[in-house]
């Protein structure tokens, strides 16, 4: 299986403060790397999903997610913005966005590893220590050991 | 305390997962237990029926239809979004204690969920102080309570056109006579032809309001099989059952298989989606499997199989039994009025009950008016005697059958006998035998007493056009009592051996498919 994240699909410093543009800046890094097919067709999902209800959560998080014929690879992209993205939450804008690919016809053993990373997402240690990393291969390292206890 | 929740979300992937880590972390952190089955896409770990019957309350947090939802009948229950158990999971955790401790100061809310907490299927599942069961027998009845679930799930998407539609057609009959059948949709009521009304815009002005309740309830009606079978396959393969589920269903009603005919077209289904869902695919030809490859696939085979392997000797079968049933015109005639009692019931709009009713009509129409009788009476029994029987036996029913149970009165009264499937669907093997027993009895009886009707149907509203009306309703009332009274026993002896010898219940509606497969 693929890696679910690499340095690439990180950026620490996220420019813009709109939704779309944050989301499709990341979205073009995973179609960079071949994890998404067709670029356009991955962010109609994406706004699709959005309009249904936006993916803010409290704690200034934002999980711009999808599942997408056009996606090849479970794939995370992760970005981290000073100034906050407004993602529908009720406190205030997010600061740590994750942009969940999800194939359409995964297998269950793919799709698991999404779920075990939401389930992280859920732990202040594991945000904590995405808002005070400095570079993007410890991004990947944490996501790493936090997911795959690797 | 004990809980269990289930989180569900539109898209699987993520809000399902971190609703249900913040309820397990919220509920660890107020000193509770929790089992969460997540209904994501990457499949879920149903929650175990144990943990179900320990739960002292339910929390869903869900964005989206919780599947099948009846499993937590009677419990007290706390229902929100996703987003609201990942923002404040604590306060979800907190009410589902005060709901829990509520229910438990009340004690007619502890006696309903203690009556509630048995299987979809009717049967009683095993209660928390109960010995585990063997671990060889535990994998069969596991099986078995799948089945069940199964079935149950399709059953409670198909309840609500059977009490929608029957009700709709029993008005259209009591609005415009029980001739209302024919002048829609062609046919002869009492020397009269009508031709039938071909163009829904001619409907009012032709048939009048009855006309088109008529319509309206037996448009519901057609949908009754495909919505089972389909939301059977559902219940087995999620999604991307419901296509072939439904097509499979279309198809069993084409070839006149009825409702039995549909638990095969849905069992199929499901089975043949869960089987294509395993095979691994290149990573290009992934993304259209579930939307092109599966459901096309999965469409073709089942509706083969249903045409040839299942269509073909339905209609065989169909005509060796009308060629039998004309052998035995001359014999004895209260048996002959027994063993139409029998086919009214045996499958409920299926096969061998429209060779029954044709039989009927065709007697009708040679002027012998003591076989539809007796027809008519058989098919008024089986809604009527269920009906009864959850009234008298609350408890060994779950709330979707006693809903169910209370339009079937007016569904047997106006000879809907439809109103039985949501039952039979759920339980065949114990059910089907009981409205045998009881229609048997009531069509034995009619000819017995030379009881007449010159109307193919209508039910009670036509009693006026009855010969013997009295005796009729006798006749009527005692398979009513011989279904219920049978049914009440199979049931009772069930529950009592469960715990003990769960293998019957687990083979029962295997057995039950098999027949419907000869039948």
């Amino acid at each position: 299986m693929a890696e679910l994240i690499t340095a690439d699909f990180v950026d620490l410093d996220l420019r813009g403060s709109d939704r779309e543009e944050v989301t499709a800046g990341l979205a073009r890094q995973l179609a960079g790397a071949g994890r998404v097919s067709d670029l356009d067709g991955f962010l109609a999902d994406l706004r699709e999903r959005e309009a249904q209800m936006p993916t803010g959560i409290e704690g200034g998080i934002g999980i711009p997610h999808a599942r997408s014929a056009h996606v090849t690879e479970p794939t995370l992209g992760f970005g981290r913005s000073k100034s906050g993205v407004d993602f529908g939450a009720s406190d205030g804008p997010a600061h740590l966005i994750f942009l969940i690919a999800a194939p359409e016809g995964g297998d269950d053993e793919h799709l698991s590893v999404l779920g075990a990373l939401a389930r992280r997402l859920m732990h202040q240690s594991f945000r904590q220590s995405l808002l005070d990393v400095s570079d993007a291969e410890s991004v990947v390292r944490l996501v790493r050991e936090e997911v795959f206890g690797q | 305390m004990k809980f269990v929740a289930v989180t569900a979300c539109p898209t699987g992937i993520a809000h399902t997962y971190m609703a249900a880590e913040a309820l397990e972390q919220a509920a660890t952190a107020a000193g509770h237990e929790i089992s969460v089955e997540t209904q994501g896409s990457a499949g879920s770990a149903p929650l175990s029926a144990d943990d179900i019957a320990a739960a002292d309350a339910v929390v869903f947090a869900a964005d989206v239809d919780v599947r099948d939802r009846e499993r937590f009948a009677g419990k007290p229950q706390v229902t929100a979004g996703v987003k609201a158990a990942i923002n404040d999971a604590a306060a979800l955790v907190e009410q589902a204690a005060t709901a829990a401790r509520s229910a438990a100061d009340t004690p007619t809310d502890t006696a309903a969920s203690a009556e509630t907490s048995e299987g979809p299927g009717g049967e009683p599942e095993p209660v928390p102080s109960a010995p585990e069961p063997e671990t060889a027998v535990d994998a069969h009845a596991g099986a078995g309570t799948r089945l069940r679930q199964w079935l149950m799930t399709g059953v409670s998407y198909m309840i609500p056109f059977v009490a929608a539609g029957g009700i709709l057609i029993a008005v259209a009959f009591l609005v415009g006579g029980a001739e209302i059948a024919a002048v829609v949709d062609g046919g002869d009521f009492r020397g009269v032809h009508y031709d039938g009304i071909s163009d829904p815009a001619d409907l009012l002005g032709e048939a009048g309001i009855a006309g088109v309740l008529f319509k309206v309830g037996s448009t519901a009606f057609d949908m009754l099989v495909p919505i089972l079978s389909g939301f059977i396959a559902f219940g087995m393969a999620d999604r991307p059952g419901i296509a072939p589920g439904i097509v499979g269903g279309l198809l069993a009603s084409a070839i006149g298989a009825g409702f039995l005919g549909g638990l095969v077209s849905g069992l199929l289904a499901g089975f043949v989606v869960m089987g294509l869902k395993r095979i691994k695919v290149p990573r290009g030809v992934a993304g259209v499997m579930p939307v092109v490859v599966i459901p096309l696939v999965a469409c073709f085979v089942v509706g083969l199989l249903m045409l040839v392997v299942v269509g073909e000797p339905i209609a065989a079968a169909q005509s060796g039994m009308t060629d039998w049933l004309a052998g035995l015109s001359g014999g004895t005639a209260w048996l002959l009025g027994g063993l139409l009692g029998l086919m009214m019931a045996f499958d409920t709009g299926g096969p061998v009950n429209k060779v029954a009713y044709t039989f009927g009509i065709a007697a009708l129409a040679s002027g012998d008016t003591v076989i539809m009788a007796a027809v008519m009476a058989a098919g008024m029994t089986p809604p009527l005697g269920l009906a009864l029987a959850t009234v008298v036996r609350r408890r060994l029913f779950t709330r979707a059958e006693r809903d169910a149970g209370k339009a079937a009165w007016l569904l047997g009264l106006s000879f809907i006998t439809e109103g039985a499937i949501p039952f039979a669907a759920a339980d065949p093997l114990r059910v089907i035998p009981s409205l045998m027993a009881g229609s048997a009895t009531t069509g034995a009886l009619v000819v017995a007493f030379g009881a007449t009707s010159p109307a193919p149907h209508g039910g009670i509203w036509v009693v006026g056009l009855v010969g013997s009306p009295l005796l009729y309703l006798v006749a009527v009332a005692a398979g009513m009592v011989v279904t219920c009274g049978c049914l009440v026993a199979v049931k009772s002896i069930g529950r009592r051996e469960r715990p003990a010898r769960p293998e019957p219940a687990a083979v029962a509606p295997e057995q039950g498919l098999i027949g419907a497969q000869q039948g």
